[in-house]
Formats: structure tokens, C-alpha cells, sequence
């Protein structure tokens, strides 16, 4: 057996390092580590409760929007209001942009690149990979940033800025819109949808939206997308046997997406890929251990807990907690929110791998980018000019409040405690947290440490492409994570 | 590398990433575009170069054994020098090494030495009270010179750390002070008493404010979603902050004030340990921070004039979310 040491693990977001187990040129098993700790949970603690939502959104720069959403919807709790109905709009606006940039970024920033790597020179589509895709120099490159950079024109309007906005209150959103932003926000929303149509699906959004089988996907790629980013991708999955890389058979988990007057855009809930069956989700049952993470031991639940950072403790190899599900891992993700909705094609993806695996989880981010984007425009239609945008929270001094929201990366929870109108406990349970959590107490991995597992080496050591995919198909973000 | 080109190397500290979000908003034909106009060689970026792994080690090793021309390093994020000053709370993930070490070791080589955003100007948000990781700016601990690197630090080309503040910065403040520095016409005198560029801080973040009107009457805002002027009630140090956000559009049109929402003057070290953000502390009903360089009585003085003046259409206008009184007078324009 040999130790390989993985690191710095770039294209993810933030600080990653990887320690693998080698046996047979396969990953035998791996330690995922997050070495930076910033301390949110602490500079938040005895702050007046409101100032949550200017400290809490700069856990994260690529999910600042989440942040905030999950700061107000905790406070909303708190102090038990609804929002103004605009400002539920204007918010699911405003955090469909960011999860679309993050899904646009991700796919083509952090994850396609691998494939131009000099590791794979000689493979019938690596010339082509390399043109499109390099990291920095392919031709993708630009045009991408030139979509986002228009899409993320929506924060402009919507919340003032990007990243690190105020606009997001318990209450709703600060900014009213009018009649002229309401047609600027229309126009970004078809420009984004124009953007997906003709470079990443090359056919109208209807198409991959109606896709139900792994057989109809394979269709499409071969017709009508197939001079498309998404179709070039799904076949070098094939050339690689994506499908069968990453493997990891947890329950996916999804806090529900986009909620608005009519319920959640996508559902909540607990989906097991070994039984096909969906449960209701009981937030109750969310734990977090520290037996590996460099923190004091406490209480396990949210609303109880501290963070006390303890960096000799034995055993511990990341400054990540370990959340659990009724005592166990849960991955969180596209794959995990589509999965649980009830996404024809990627239940049937996950069926036939029976879990989830690198190719799904980037199929199911690019599956959701059309919905989402197909939803957008009319959420910027919908928005009700001369209607408030945000409504004053009677502000409640004492209480507690725990605000749920879907980032990009998956389920993000705030569990807020306040005393006397200052914040007596705040906890943070970021996506990355839950798949790149460490072992817990009874020496069970997190999903990112299940899923490295039988990755094949070919003789590459720490430098094999399989990891990096592995990795990547999770877009981790580690800022979140440890905060 | 094409020769010639200025190389820079970015780092991120303890950090959200949020300055590289920002970052690549910028240019539009995308920021890689702009970086090759400007014949800037990015030598690695940890969210967007190839190299991972063993392959960036390389890279960074090449820099700091002197083997690699390092014109400008660029660090985002917080030094975190805790616990007890090892740095540990901070390792750049497989050296072994804590970010500190790396950034002293990298910033003896290169040519300039600029902090990108608040982090890494002046500590930011990791730096407020009570501070768990002993977090610092390269040259700076909040106000106070010093930092990771010392007060005394120069970078090669003999200048402090260049501190684009700001949380995130601009894109373009980022842009222009490494395409400055790139072309060469970035000199000592182009950076204030805080080693921040001129071009963005000779401004206030109120300039340009497109609730001036409330501001010149003050008809003031009571919530949040209010049109009217939001320094008296709500928190905004628009009056007292550095910076051009009102001048320049974020996100294509946008602002902090625009959007509905107070500054908080992000750019200033200590924004981190504002409490309430959005509430004007205030002694006799008057708000304690006022304009820059206006004596208080004046201000007191023109604000009663003012207030005195206001048009009824300032008045209803500051109170609601949207123009319920448009700019209509009796009287007909002039032909």
C-alpha cells in the first residue's frame, strides 16, 4: 500500500487536499481534507441578529446569494413573516442567476479542462477536447465568461451588486423593479436561454428537457445536439466509461428549490438510489460529528452546537464537521435535487448504476441549467410592477430560526439562536460539508471519500485524470465548507 | 509563456473566492481575452489553470527558486497567522506549508505585491472581532500598517502592497491596476496614505448616488425599499467611504445604494466590525458619521435648510418604493 498526497487541488473553489491509499494502481480508500478555517460561526456569535446578512453571504463569493437567502429565511423563522410575494420572485431571480453562473463556470471552467489534458493525447476526440475546452486557451473559454458576465447583468438590477449583495431581507428584496428593469430582465433571460440553445444543447431547451431514457440521450447526442458542449461531453463519458467512475450509493438530499406561493420549483425530500424510494425530509435528524475534524467535541445538534476550533486533536485530518442523515451520509447536488423531483432521466441514470457516478451528477447539473433558464423568464415576468418588493419584519429579540435553501452545490442550512436581539449560536451546514464530509465517529466515510474508491490510476499516481474527475464531478466548493 | 509577457501569479488566502467571482466578470470578450491584449501571462490561478496537483507545485517552486519571472503575485484572502502564529488554520493544500510562509517566500520575488480585496488589504471579514484566526491583511492588520509582511516590505520594484480594497472589489479596479502595472505607469504617487490605487478612492462611494436628490433635501428613507436618501436612518456611509461604485455600473447597472441597500463602506478597514449595518447610530437625533469634511455645525445647518425646502415630490418619493410623484411641475419647460 502507498500513500499518495493530492494537493493543491485547483479548479474547485477554495482549499482542497486529498490523501489517497494506493493498492493494485486503484484507489483502495482516501481522506479528504479542508485545511482553512476562517471562523464565520464565531465573529458571527454575539452580533445584533440582523447583521447576519451582511457576514454570512461572505462565507462565499460563488454562492453569496445562497448565503443570504438561507441568513434571511432563518431570521424570516425567527421572527415568523412571509416575504412581500415580489421579492420572492425577485429572489428566486436573483439566486437562478447565481446557480446558473455556478453550473456554467463549474462545467466549463473547472470540470471540461481535464479532458485537454496531455494524459489523454491519442484518444480519438482529445484533439477537439483540447481546442474547446483548455484550461484558459480553449475557444469555450471566452464565450462562456461573455454569457455569464451578460446573465449576472440580472444581479445589477436585482440585488445592487454580485458578489456580496444586501438586497436579500427577511422581508423580501430591496429593489423595486420597474417597468424598464422588468424589460432588461426579460431580455437577459432570453439571451441566457439563446446562449444554452446554440453552443451548449444546440437545439431549442424543449429538447433536452424532454429527454426521459439514457437511450433518448444517447439519440439526442448523436442528432440533434450533437454539435453541442453537452453532447461532447456525454460522449467522451462514454469513451471513458464515466458511468461507472465515482460511484457512491448514498441517500440524495434536496431542502427543495425556488419556493414560491405554489409550493417549491423543485420538490424536497430523501431519495435512496439502492431502493428507488423518496422519503420526506425531517431536518431533525441532521447531526453533525467532529470525531475528525479539528474541532472540540459538543452537542451534535445544529441548533446546540458550537464550533471551537482544536487543532492537536488525535485523529483529526480536516477542518470539516461530518453532518449525517438519521446517523448517515447524504450526497447533495443537481443529482441529489433531480433526483429527488423526480427527474425521469436521472432517476434512470441512477437506476441502471445503481448510485450516483461522475457522469450523472454533470448530466443532472446541465439538465437543471435548461430548466432553470427556461424558468426564468417567466419569473421575471411575473414580477408585479407597483406591488411591494419587501415587507418590514416585526423583529422578534428572542428565538430561534433555521433558514433551508438549495445552493448550486447542494443543501445549505443557517441554524440561528438569539438572545436579547443578538446572535447567542449560528450554524452552517454547507453542501460541501455534507460530500466532502471526513469519517465520523464510527469510521464511516463521506460520500467524496466513498466515491474515490476502485478509481482506477493507469499508472499516473496522484496525477490520474479519473481523480480529478471524481472530484470535480461534486464542484466542490471548500470555502463553504469549513467556513 | 509567450516572452516578454508580465507574469502574475494569484493566490488565495483565506478567502471566499468572491474577488475571482468578480474578477471574471470582467472584459467583454471574457478576461482571458483581455489578460492576452494586455500581454499578461497568468503563470497559475488556482480557480482556472490547468495545473493541479504536483504540476502547481512546480509552478510555484520555479517562482520562489527565482527560475520564474514573478512580475506581479497577487493574494486574495486573509493571512491567517493562528493559532499562535504557525498559520495553520491556513495551508496551501499539499506543500505542507502554511499560506503565511508562502506569502512571504513569494512576495521577496515579485516585482509588485498587490492585495486583492478586503482580505487581503487589510484582514476583511476574517479579521472582525473576535478575530479566531488572527487573521491580516499583506500589509496591513485593519488601519494599522504592519500585516503579514511588515511594514517595511517593498516589493522589487520598490513599492508597498498595492491594496485593492473592497468586498469583492470591482472588477475593473482589479483590471486597470494590473493592466497599469503591466504597462508600466503605475508609480507611488498613484496609491493613498492606505497603498490604495487613486483612480477609485479619490471618490466617494456617494458620488454619483442616484438618490442625491434625497441626499441634497434630506428626505430620508425609514426602511429598507425606500427611495429616499438612506444615510440618516439606515445606515449608509456612502458620504464617508472610498470609492467610484456609483460612478462606474457593478453588474452592468448596478450598486449598493441602487439596489436598495446601504453601504458599508467596504472598501475602509473596520467595516468588518460595523454592528447593525443597516441602523445610523446617532447622538441627539443626529447621525454621528457625517460627510467626510464638512463641519458638523454646517451640515446641521444646511440639513434644517434643507429640510425646510423640500419639494412634496422628495418628500412622498423618499417614503415609497417606486416614483409616486414624477418631476411635474405647474410651470411648462422652456421651448
Amino acid at each position: 500500500m502507498t500513500r499518495l498526497l493530492v494537493g493543491p487541488f485547483n479548479r474547485v473553489e477554495g482549499d482542497l487536499e486529498v490523501s489517497l491509499d494506493i493498492e493494485d494502481d486503484a484507489v483502495a480508500s482516501a481522506r479528504v481534507t479542508t485545511p482553512l478555517y476562517r471562523g464565520f460561526e464565531q465573529i458571527l456569535v454575539g452580533r445584533p441578529m440582523a447583521d447576519a446578512l451582511a457576514i454570512a453571504p461572505r462565507i462565499c463569493g460563488i454562492c453569496s446569494v445562497s448565503q443570504s437567502m438561507a441568513a434571511a429565511a432563518a431570521l424570516r423563522a425567527l421572527y415568523g413573516v412571509a416575504r412581500a410575494p415580489n421579492g420572492v420572485v425577485a429572489a428566486n431571480l436573483a439566486h437562478a442567476a447565481e446557480n446558473m453562473a455556478d453550473h456554467l463556470t463549474h462545467f466549463y471552467i473547472f470540470f471540461m479542462p481535464d479532458f485537454a489534458r496531455a494524459q489523454y493525447a491519442g484518444r480519438s476526440w482529445h484533439e477537439a477536447a483540447r481546442r474547446r475546452f483548455k484550461a484558459i486557451e480553449g475557444a469555450a473559454a471566452n464565450e462562456v465568461l461573455q454569457a455569464r458576465r451578460r446573465l449576472l447583468e440580472i444581479m445589477g438590477i436585482l440585488a445592487g451588486k454580485w458578489p456580496h449583495s444586501l438586497a436579500f431581507q427577511p422581508g423580501g428584496t430591496t429593489c423595486a423593479v420597474d417597468l424598464g428593469q422588468k424589460a432588461q430582465l426579460v431580455a437577459i433571460a432570453r439571451d441566457f436561454r439563446r446562449f444554452l440553445e446554440a453552443i451548449v444543447f444546440t437545439a431549442p431547451l424543449a429538447v433536452p428537457l424532454g429527454l426521459r431514457t439514457p437511450e433518448e440521450l444517447e439519440r439526442y447526442c448523436e442528432g440533434k445536439g450533437a454539435d453541442g458542449d453537452f453532447a461532447a461531453f456525454c460522449r467522451i463519458a462514454r469513451a471513458l466509461d464515466l458511468e461507472n467512475l465515482g460511484r457512491a450509493a448514498n441517500p440524495l438530499m434536496s431542502y427543495g428549490a425556488y419556493r414560491g406561493e405554489a409550493g417549491a420549483f423543485l420538490n424536497a425530500g430523501v431519495f435512496d438510489p439502492i431502493a428507488s424510494a423518496l422519503s420526506p425530509l425531517d431536518a431533525r435528524a441532521i447531526r453533525e460529528d467532529v470525531s475528525h475534524a479539528y474541532m472540540r467535541d459538543g452537542p451534535e445538534e445544529p441548533s446546540l452546537a458550537r464550533t471551537e476550533p482544536y487543532v492537536d486533536k488525535p485523529d483529526a485530518y480536516s477542518f470539516a464537521k461530518a453532518p449525517r442523515l438519521h446517523g448517515r451520509p447524504a450526497e447533495v447536488g443537481a443529482v441529489a435535487r433531480l433526483a429527488v423531483h423526480g427527474h425521469p432521466l436521472v432517476r434512470a441514470l441512477l437506476e441502471r448504476s445503481r448510485g450516483s457516478n461522475v457522469f450523472v451528477r454533470v448530466v443532472a447539473r446541465l439538465i437543471e441549467l435548461a430548466m432553470v433558464a427556461e424558468a426564468a423568464e417567466g419569473w421575471a415576468k411575473a414580477l408585479a410592477l407597483n406591488e411591494p418588493f419587501c415587507v418590514v419584519a416585526p423583529h422578534d429579540e428572542d428565538g430561534d430560526g433555521v433558514g433551508l435553501v438549495e445552493a448550486a452545490r447542494g443543501s445549505l442550512g443557517h441554524w440561528l439562536g438569539a438572545q436579547k436581539g443578538k446572535i447567542r449560536s449560528y450554524q452552517i451546514i454547507a453542501p460541501t460539508t455534507w460530500n466532502f464530509s471526513p469519517r465520523d465517529a464510527s469510521g464511516v466515510a463521506g460520500p467524496v471519500e466513498q466515491a474515490l474508491v476502485g478509481a482506477p490510476l493507469e499508472g499516473h499516481g496522484a496525477g490520474a485524470a479519473s481523480v480529478q474527475h471524481v472530484i470535480r464531478s461534486f464542484d466542490p466548493c471548500m470555502v463553504c465548507t469549513a467556513h | 509563456m509567450s516572452a516578454g509577457a508580465f507574469n502574475i501569479l494569484w493566490l488565495q488566502a483565506g478567502s471566499c473566492g468572491g474577488c475571482t467571482m468578480s474578477m471574471l466578470e470582467h472584459g467583454s470578450g471574457g478576461w482571458f481575452r483581455e489578460l492576452d491584449t494586455l500581454g499578461v501571462n497568468l503563470l497559475w490561478h488556482p480557480s482556472v489553470s490547468e495545473e493541479t496537483g504536483a504540476e502547481a507545485r512546480i509552478v510555484l517552486e520555479r517562482v520562489e527558486a527565482g527560475e520564474t519571472p514573478l512580475h506581479a503575485l497577487c493574494i486574495e484572502g486573509a493571512i491567517l497567522c493562528g493559532p499562535d502564529g504557525t498559520g495553520f488554520f491556513n495551508r496551501l493544500a499539499g506543500t505542507g506549508r502554511a499560506m503565511l510562509d508562502w506569502a512571504r517566500a513569494l512576495a521577496a520575488k515579485a516585482d509588485y505585491c498587490v492585495a486583492i480585496g478586503s482580505c487581503a488589504t487589510f484582514g476583511g471579514i476574517p479579521a472582525a472581532d473576535p478575530d479566531p484566526t488572527d487573521a491580516a491583511g499583506l500589509q496591513y492588520r485593519k488601519a494599522v500598517a504592519g500585516g503579514a509582511l511588515g511594514a517595511d516590505y517593498r516589493s522589487r520594484r520598490g513599492l508597498p502592497v498595492i491594496n485593492v480594497a473592497g468586498c469583492a472589489p470591482h472588477p475593473g479596479w482589479i483590471m486597470e491596476t494590473l493592466a497599469a502595472l503591466a504597462l508600466d505607469v503605475l508609480t507611488a504617487d498613484d496609491l493613498d496614505a492606505l497603498g490604495r490605487p487613486k483612480f477609485y478612492v479619490d471618490h466617494l462611494a456617494h458620488h454619483g448616488c442616484s438618490r442625491n436628490e434625497f441626499y441634497e433635501f434630506k428626505a430620508s428613507a425609514e426602511t429598507l425599499s425606500q427611495r429616499g436618501c438612506l444615510m440618516e436612518h439606515l445606515g449608509c456611509k456612502a458620504t464617508q467611504a472610498a470609492g467610484d461604485c456609483n460612478q462606474r455600473g457593478w453588474n452592468g447597472s448596478g450598486s449598493c445604494t441602487k439596489g436598495g441597500f446601504a453601504c458599508i463602506a467596504c472598501t475602509s478597514p473596520g467595516f468588518e466590525d460595523i454592528r447593525d449595518y443597516h441602523r445610523t447610530p446617532k447622538i441627539g437625533g443626529v447621525p454621528i458619521g457625517l460627510p467626510l469634511d464638512m463641519p458638523k455645525a454646517w451640515f446641521m445647518a444646511l440639513a434644517a435648510l434643507s429640510k425646510s425646502a423640500t419639494p412634496q415630490r422628495v418628500r412622498r418619493n423618499a417614503t415609497a418604493d417606486h416614483v409616486v410623484v414624477p418631476p411635474r411641475g405647474a410651470r411648462k419647460p422652456r421651448e
